[in-house]
């Protein structure tokens, strides 16, 4: 088939891996709160909630041996990129099972042997990282993509520019994908920028740029394919910008009172993970017992979740001292 | 006396100096609508207006710059950075610009710009929100370096930093924001390179400043206990140092333990270490104590978070090696 009758007619199999992706990611952010709030989980904690349409259309469209790298909000793009629910829960829980042993927490979640370079707890950091592994594959002369999720405020810092036009004078296969949730923390993006319609910055140093509805997984997922054939030819780097919104405050503990209620009713009435339900139901004829299946599938592996990670042990001293005598 | 909030503080310095000067301003991330992550600069927007009092965005180069390049021209801007560790993203407004404009214009240019932000571990923020990065600061000729432990002398040190000329660089600490104490009424100001001596006391001096002064005072008063009359000195500004008090203390009590939340290498215990034994070496009964953060990035999980940073007992145990006491002999007394 090729891409426009798939575009048009996706198989069940693909829409199934959407929904179930976008829906695992809507589970991990509502029960991870919970477990916030009864005290298992201590520091930041940023949901992802609303806009899980952007990493599950992006992931979607990469293959094994890309490279991601995400930011403070990054427990999407680590399920979008399939790590391991029970891994991440253990970080959270700062077990010695976790992701990164309990040592780095939802900040700095990463999956190094499978290509995603972490989270960031500095805003705009990883976009020159995401650069510098496009820029290692070219020389080591692999086609893997790269992709750097960032943020509206992070295209206000200066490794934004630095980084992007790196990638440009380099044909790096980079694609940006700028996640404009309108906020950063309570300033709204209209305070931080003259013109909002971020994607115009890569226009302005020559990077083929576009904008993209990020509550719609498979429109997210429809231009990033082509970002990424786009790379693999050569053609890189490219820049998205998925314009979203978050449903809640910039963390688990900010109630979010500054975000406007009809702005915050008009994308929740665009719910990714509603729009992937309907696609599944709608362009592949599942039922309501098939979802309803699915939903009860994914619960119940966060739940087996919780549960390794509260069976998990933490680090004991004598591994910290082995681990850190090195430094 | 009244009791406020560190936090509240700083607010009555920033505000006092705002009525005092119209020359001093401020701009942070969420500091005007929101008040600020620490709501040190609530009220502020609403009572100074929006030109002097500004939210910015995520853009901590340009921020720290245009807070230098302000100050050249004559403004005191205030810079708030939430966290030391993003001021990184500005050290070369602050090492190459600020730092040695006053000697490289012979004189003639003054940086009057005041970084504030905040540093120290607790609470799980992990590697990138929890450092303590005094001594890359104090490394830094031409920056001043402030680092208040009570609310007194956060505001006295802040309303002084408004009204001297050179860049200082003033340190709060994340969980001092809603520690209370005795702050006067009224004008209240603390010089530059005064130390305070938060404790008195004959036998061991304890050197501490920000977040380690209150762990300092706990140790003290346990010690206390055992009998040991332990003197807390914090020298509240780095830079400049006041030599002296920390000499004249060290001269009482012939013993130093010096403790620091940052990391032990390279930290700046181990410079006032290195002044001590140099100015008061014959003063000295037994070798410098230092109790420092261990070499590493903070840890996300919390038991190695507490056993990456100074505790209260590891200052017991400090002092009482200075004092040549075996943890036994104490058992048995
Ligand atoms: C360099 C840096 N400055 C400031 C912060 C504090 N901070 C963390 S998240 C955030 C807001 C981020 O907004 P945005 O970049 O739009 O991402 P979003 O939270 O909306 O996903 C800020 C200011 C930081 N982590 N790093
Ligand atoms: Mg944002």
């Amino acid at each position: 088939m090729d891409e426009a009758a798939k575009r048009n007619a996706p198989s069940r199999e693909f829409l199934e891996k959407i929904f179930r992706t976008a829906y695992r990611i809507r589970v991990f952010e509502t029960e991870g709160i919970k477990l916030y709030r009864q005290g298992l989980i201590r520091g930041y904690f940023h949901p992802y909630l609303g806009q899980e349409g952007i990493a599950t259309g992006v992931c979607a469209a990469l293959q094994e041996g890309d490279y991601i790298a995400s930011t403070h909000r990054g427990h999407g793009h680590c399920i979008a990129w399939g790590a391991d629910v029970k891994r991440m829960v253990a970080e959270l829980l700062q077990k010695e099972s976790g992701y990164c042993r309990g040592y780095g927490g939802s900040m700095h979640i990463a999956d190094i042997a499978r290509g995603n370079l972490g989270a960031n707890g500095i805003v705009g950091a990883g976009t020159p990282l995401g650069v510098g592994a496009a820029l290692a594959a070219q020389i080591r002369g692999s086609d893997a993509v790269t992709v750097t999720f960032t943020t509206d405020g992070a295209s206000n810092n200066g490794t934004f520019l630095e980084s992007l036009n790196l990638a440009a004078i380099w044909n790096l296969s980079f694609i940006l994908v700028i996640e404009n949730n309108q906020y950063a923390v309570s300033t709204p993006i209209e305070e931080a920028t003259r013109d909002p319609d971020l994607y115009k910055r890569g226009l302005s140093i020559g990077v083929e740029s576009h904008q993209v509805d990020g509550n719609d997984p498979l429109a997210v997922y429809h231009l990033t394919r082509e970002a990424v054939e786009k790379c693999r030819a050569g053609k890189g780097p490219i820049l998205i910008e998925a314009k979203t919104f978050r449903h809640m405050g910039h963390h688990v503990n900010d109630p979010g009172k500054y975000m406007p209620e009809e702005r915050l009713a008009y994308y929740k009435a665009r719910d990714p993970i509603d729009r992937a339900r309907t696609a599944l139901i709608e362009m592949s004829g599942a039922d309501k017992a098939d979802i309803a299946a699915i939903e009860a599938e994914i619960a119940a592996e966060f739940a087996e979740a919780v549960g390794f990670a509260k069976e998990s042990r933490e680090i004991t001293p004598a591994e910290f001292r082995e681990f850190v005598a090195a430094y | 006396m009244r009791e406020i909030m560190y936090r509240e503080a700083l607010r009555e310095a920033i505000d006092e100096e705002m009525q005092r000067n119209g020359d001093v301003f401020i701009i942070g991330e969420g500091i005007a609508e929101r008040g600020g992550s620490y709501k040190v600069t609530e009220g502020l927007l609403a009572k100074y207006g929006p030109k002097r009092v500004r939210d910015t965005p995520i853009a901590e180069a340009g921020m720290i710059g245009v807070g230098v390049g302000a100050a050249i021209a004559g403004a005191r801007p205030i810079v708030e950075i939430l966290y030391v560790d993003f001021a990184m993203l500005g050290m070369d407004m602050l090492v190459n610009q600020a730092a040695k404009f006053r000697l490289m214009t012979g004189g003639d240019g003054r940086v009057p710009f005041v970084m504030r932000t905040q540093g120290g571990a607790g609470g799980g923020v992990a590697a990138q929100h929890s450092q303590s990065l005094e001594a890359l600061f104090y490394h830094i000729p031409g920056l001043k370096v402030v680092m208040p432990s009570v609310p007194a002398d956060a505001k006295g040190l802040l309303k002084y930093a408004l009204r001297q000329d050179d860049p200082v660089m003033f340190l709060e600490h994340k969980h001092l924001y809603m520690t209370k104490g005795p702050v006067p009424e009224g004008e209240h100001i603390v010089e530059f390179g005064k130390a305070d001596i938060k404790r008195p006391g004959k036998d061991v001096t304890i050197i501490a400043w920000s977040n380690m002064v209150p762990r300092a005072l706990e140790a003290a008063a346990a010690l206390a206990e055992e009998g040991i009359e332990a003197e807390v000195v914090d020298p509240r500004t780095l830079v400049p140092l006041d030599k002296d008090t920390i000499l004249a203390s060290v001269a009482r009590t012939n013993r130093a333990v010096i403790v620091q939340e940052a990391v032990r290498r390279g930290g700046v215990a181990s410079d006032i270490a290195s002044i001590i034994q140099e100015e008061a070496f014959y003063d000295l009964d037994a070798p410098i104590e230092i109790v420092a953060g261990l070499n590493i990035p903070i840890p996300f999980n919390l038991e190695l978070e507490k056993a990456s940073v100074p505790q209260k007992d590891d200052v017991i145990r400090a002092a009482r090696r200075a004092l040549h006491i075996q943890p036994m002999a104490i058992a048995a007394k």
